[in-house]
């Protein structure tokens, strides 16, 4: 759906439900998942239907991912680091999960 | 920085670095008030100077001159004296001026002599059938990406919609090597009649020359076609995209129907708000100061009402005066009176430019299956029949359907909500009215709250 005009910045690894994928420095963790090609970042509590970022400014709420074990974080707002574990949400919370 | 490093006061609070934000900074700081400036995103900008100190688009032919007119701002504010906070989110603000901010995961409340909201706007929400499909994205989300990363769409890209933004970046993206399969627009023809009377106006604005060039541009590249609906069609995913002009394979559908005052944090510390019939949004009632109607704090940019980047900055060194003129009255300020002058001029052409782009009823007010909440999946159909049922207002429709419950707080459906009320109860927006809306405007863990220091006296307040 995208792609890099240019390789900026510098290389960075973090993984996406475990996968290794290359990011750049100055990505937000959305603009990674875009570039990256993933079908989608979420799955919604109502239906289960899937989803990706919509508005990339932190107002549609659409990009909700766990990273680094915190939850329903807005990648679009989120700078990548070496190392980062993103993980797709599925569906509603569970409690104690 | 980390949040342990903010002082406990400042005398001016600007949340939000955009235009607005960052040139009424720079006038408080200069004038020697102590001021911070919070904006959520790893740099200044907002979204019109998305990117402005670190975008790799260097080549500044394709982003424009428009977008590089942000560098000096930013410039400006960063030798002012401003502390400039990227990474703080602001979810909370009451009408003492406590600001709740949170940053790398830790939160202060910070206490403010006067505060300036300078959220700015957001994009209109565009609710077609298939809508919330993988594929289909708002057109500020493509530019953000192109200005923040240097990211191009990729594959069979449609635009669909109205509004100077998505020609802009049509311009855009065409100047940086991509390609565009369509360009949709849903620009009701009737729209030319009423724009007409304010044409002379606009004709003498800078918008007039900008635009003109820019359609030439695009259009030279891309094909348009008027339409009068539009759907996003696919299975799990967008893969055609269907008007009335006939059904179009496509990877990625990019929306836009111009942009609305982004109202959460005014809302929820208790501002008073007003529907803009013209612009079909509501927005702050403001005072010429662009003081709200909760003394000490004011609303500057897109925030306090559409009228473009330029005019946002200009809106914020009038707040930013007058809140330094309330606290400490001999500083040295630019003279208000040649700033409103500017502001003017800026606001000229935009009449002409709002009654062109209003979206029609159609594109605002869906119906069926589409859906109308993106995070809780209601439906237009279940908003219309709520309200025949007798349910008033977007507060009450709540307790029916959860729309407006979501994580984003009615941010993509409270005007389609407030608008479909009030066309099935034959009645106006300004009536029906908008969510009510509380802290926190932006989510925040139990253990962000938790770290929030405490005083012994707090403390022993609940212990037994």
């Amino acid at each position: 759906m995208f792609k890099r005009l240019a390789d900026a910045g510098t290389a960075v690894a973090l993984t996406i439900d475990g996968k290794p994928v290359q990011a750049r420095s100055g990505d937000t963790v959305a603009a990674t998942l875009l570039v990256a090609g993933i079908g989608h970042c979420r799955t919604t509590p109502v239906t289960g239907a899937p989803r990706l970022p919509y508005c990339l400014m932190g107002v549609c709420f659409d990009c909700l991912v766990t990273i680094d074990g915190v939850g329903s974080r807005q990648a679009c707002l989120v700078p990548v680091h070496e190392g980062m574990k993103v993980e797709t949400q599925i569906g509603k919370r569970e409690a104690g999960r | 920085m980390n949040a342990a490093e903010l002082a406990p006061s400042y005398d001016l609070a600007v949340i939000g670095g955009g235009p607005a934000g960052l040139a009424a900074a720079s006038v408080a700081a200069r004038a020697g008030v102590s001021t911070v400036l919070f904006d959520e995103n790893p740099g200044v900008g907002g979204q019109i100077y998305r990117g402005i100190t670190s975008t790799p688009v260097t080549n500044r032919a394709i982003l424009g001159e428009d977008y590089w007119a942000g560098e000096a701002l930013a410039d400006e504010a960063k030798a002012s004296g401003t502390l400039i906070v990227n990474g703080a989110t602001v979810w909370s603000l009451d009408p003492e001026r406590v600001v709740g901010v949170s940053i790398a995961g830790k939160a202060r409340l910070i206490e403010a002599r006067r505060v300036i909201i300078a959220t700015g706007s957001q994009e209109r929400p565009f609710p077609i059938p298939g809508w919330t499909l993988p594929g289909v994205m708002t057109a500020g989300a493509a530019q953000t990406v192109l200005k923040a990363q240097g990211l191009l769409p990729d594959g069979r890209t449609v635009m669909a919609g109205t509004g100077p933004l998505m020609w802009l970046l049509a311009a855009q993206i065409l100047r940086a090597g991509g390609k565009i399969a369509a360009i949709l627009d849903t620009t009701p023809r009737r729209n030319l009649l009423r724009a007409a009377p304010h044409l002379a106006d606009f004709m003498l604005s800078p918008y007039f020359a900008k635009g003109l060039a820019l359609l030439r541009e695009v259009k030279a590249k891309v094909p348009v076609r008027r339409v009068a609906n539009v759907a996003a069609a696919g299975d799990g995913k967008l893969s055609e995209v269907v008007s009335d002009r006939g059904r179009m394979p496509a990877d990625l559908l990019l929306l836009h129907q111009g942009v609305v005052p982004n109202i959460n944090l005014a809302l929820a510390v208790g501002a008073a708000h007003e529907w803009n019939e013209r612009q079909l949004c509501f927005q702050p009632v403001l005072d010429e100061d662009f003081g709200s109607s909760v003394p000490g704090i004011a609303v500057a940019g897109d925030g306090a009402g559409i009228a473009g980047g330029t005019a946002a900055a200009e809106r914020g060194r009038l707040a930013a005066i007058a809140a330094v003129r309330a606290l400490k009255p001999d500083a040295q300020l630019p003279d208000p009176q040649s700033v409103r002058q500017r502001l003017q001029r800026e606001e000229m052409g935009r009449a002409f430019l709002d009654w062109l782009n209003r979206p029609a009823d159609s594109f605002r007010q869906p119906e069926g299956d589409t859906l109308v909440c993106r995070c809780e999946e209601v439906t237009a159909a279940q908003v219309r029949s709520t309200a025949d049922l007798g349910c008033e207002g977007p507060n009450q429709m709540k307790a029916f359907l959860r729309c407006g419950m979501g994580p984003c707080q009615g941010r993509l459906c409270g005007l389609t909500v407030t608008e479909l009320i009030a066309t099935q109860r034959k009645t106006t927006p300004q009536a029906v009215g908008y969510y009510r809306l509380r802290p926190p405007v932006k989510p925040i863990t139990l253990a962000e709250l938790a770290s929030l220091p405490i005083s012994e006296a707090e403390r022993k307040a609940v212990e037994r």
